[in-house]
């Protein structure tokens, strides 16, 4: 078990980066058969580890003044025998939100928004996250500029400064 | 103007040019090249020991350290060598910090040879042993290493190349430019032509950390019989990423190191302070950094492997560094013939084998320091070449 884990941890970190790595490619990488890849790779997929493939996309670029991203601190009082995770359920049930994550501190929900402005994350926020019951107080805080996104820097990489040296 | 390489050191007129950098002046030039061919990291030094770096200008380390380097460099060295690789070292009396590893051979060589004295350098290797050698006075001697042996050298070409005039053996595994590795069983057996001799081992280890598979890298000096006779050479630029700071170190017998800290002294003064309190926070805390950067090199050299060889090319597997060493013999060129080719018809800059001593031939180099994207559409173009031939 302990064996098949490393080996499927060196496949997630292989395709978090670059999901469109073929099974041969990542066969050659790591040094392992094709099906053994295939396998694997369907394992994680059925188990839900994998959610899902897409590309990291730098909104700003993508959308220029089209798109506003939101996080929102929430707080909230939790359900009698549900606990936190109702409230999240009703949540993350809106295709506005991007991301949930209970936190720990001094609020309860860290949500991610996205909207096409300002004034539709506000009204979003207004009319449905601080309307919910449960709900005791929100704080939002507008993303202004992305530097850094998944572990991928924003911008350009810098173009391969090595110069020609004796070795 | 006047011509003045009359003037010029005769010695010093007498070394080729490197033949590393006449494809890579021409790449440079080119539009869409694509290049396997520097011998350095990609990554960047890790941020952490940047960040050390940097911090220690803020607190105004600017002056002079002492010759031999920081006393808590030295110690941090020792400590990492015994960590890693079992060896024991005095911090005060046998180490000494150097501008990178390439210093520590030069003062190593200058130290010890007087003129006459024969250096045995196995090769294919890295291209400063001779040059230094000769500027030192001393006969470069080159052994052939073969790719039937997995380009080890083997006890048989030792004792064949030994002469009463034999005074030091450079023993430069990891290798650059076949990524050989000497195992344990293969150090024993040189080690025991050695032993009855006076003939001192340069070990060359700067790719140490850069082993594959699941034997670590094992120094010639960690066999006790050969540990006084051993000075060894190592340095940050590899395992950390860190070329640019210029930082390497010797370590050996009290003699030895005093010998070349008194070159070092005059030549030198002592290696960059920002670079010594930088390389503190590297083998403190560093460790982590080093498998990540193996582990992607681990990836990339199965990627290049497996394409040379798919593609007719073949590539015994290299087992340290960052190069792949591929034949090139059936393509019916010669190293040189087969680099330029590829350079004008596909962009593609690699360095002939013969820029690592004659036995080179036949084979190129490729650094598999490069991102997979850039390695897969090199080896792409490099098998249309082979392919139309």
């Amino acid at each position: 078990m302990e064996h098949y884990d490393d080996k499927a941890s060196v496949i997630l970190e292989l395709l978090h980066r670059d999901c469109r790595c073929s099974l041969e490619q990542i066969a050659t990488m790591t040094n392992l058969p094709v099906d053994e890849v295939a396998g694997i790779i369907d394992a994680l997929e059925k188990n839900h580890v994998i959610l899902g493939y897409g590309a990291r996309i730098n909104w700003d670029e993508a959308n220029g003044a089209d798109a506003v991203t939101a996080y929102i601190e929430l707080r909230v009082t939790p359900q009698r025998d549900l606990g936190y995770d109702r409230i999240a359920e009703r949540i993350y049930q809106y295709p506005e939100v991007k991301a949930i994550n209970l936190m720990s501190g001094s609020y309860d929900f860290g949500i991610t928004v996205e909207g096409r402005n300002i004034r539709e994350v506000a009204q979003f926020v207004s009319e449905h996250l601080a309307a919910m019951e449960s709900v005791i107080g929100t704080a939002t805080h507008f993303v202004l500029k992305r530097y850094k996104y998944d572990g991928v820097i924003c911008a350009p990489p810098s173009k391969d400064e090595r110069q020609v040296i004796s070795l | 103007m006047r011509n003045m390489k009359e003037l010029l050191n005769s010695a010093v007129q007498a070394i080729p040019p490197s033949g590393i950098r006449r494809f890579f002046d021409i790449a440079a030039e080119m539009e869409d090249a694509i290049s396997l061919g520097v011998g350095e990291p990609d990554f960047v030094t890790p941020w952490h020991i940047r960040d050390e770096g940097i911090y220690s200008l803020e607190k105004g380390k600017t002056h002079y350290t002492s010759n031999a380097g920081l006393k808590e460099l030295r110690t941090e060295i020792c400590n990492y060598l015994n960590r890693r690789f079992s060896l024991r070292y005095d911090p005060l009396s046998q180490v000494v910090v150097t501008v990178g590893g390439s210093e520590a051979i030069d003062l190593f060589l200058r130290a010890v040879l007087e003129p006459g004295d024969e250096v045995l350098i196995p090769e294919p290797c890295f291209v400063c042993y001779r040059p230094i050698t000769s500027l030192a006075g001393g006969v470069p001697v080159s052994i052939v290493t073969k790719a039937e042996n997995e380009f080890r050298l083997t006890p048989d070409e030792l004792k064949a190349a030994i002469t009463p005039k034999t005074k030091v053996l450079v023993l430069p595994f990891p290798n650059n430019p076949t990524g050989a590795v000497m195992r344990k069983e293969h150090l024993d057996a040189i080690a025991e032509v050695l032993s009855g001799t006076d003939i001192l081992v340069l070990a060359d280890e700067i790719y140490a950390e850069l082993t594959y598979g699941n034997e670590a890298h094992i120094s010639i000096a960690s066999i006790p019989e050969m540990y006084e006779r051993t000075v060894l050479i190592s340095g940050f630029s590899k395992a950390y990423a860190m070329t640019g700071w210029r930082l390497g170190y010797a370590c050996g017998h009290p003699d030895l190191i005093a010998a070349m800290t008194k070159v070092h002294q005059f030549a030198i003064m002592s290696a960059p302070t920002l670079a010594q309190y930088a390389a503190i926070e590297a083998l403190k805390n560093g460790d982590a950094d080093i498998a990540m950067m193996r582990e992607e090199y681990d990836r990339r050299r199965h990627t290049i492997v497996s394409g040379f060889n798919d593609m007719g090319l073949e590539c015994f597997e290299p087992e340290g560094a960052f190069y792949a060493f591929p034949s090139i013999q059936s393509t019916g060129l010669n190293s040189n013939d087969f680099c330029e080719k590829l350079l004008y018809d596909k962009k593609v800059a690699v360095v002939p084998g013969t820029a690592f001593g004659e036995s080179g031939e036949g084979f190129v180099r490729c650094s598999y320091a490069y991102s997979v994207q850039n390695i897969q559409e090199a080896l792409n173009r490099i098998e249309a070449f082979v392919k139309h031939r």
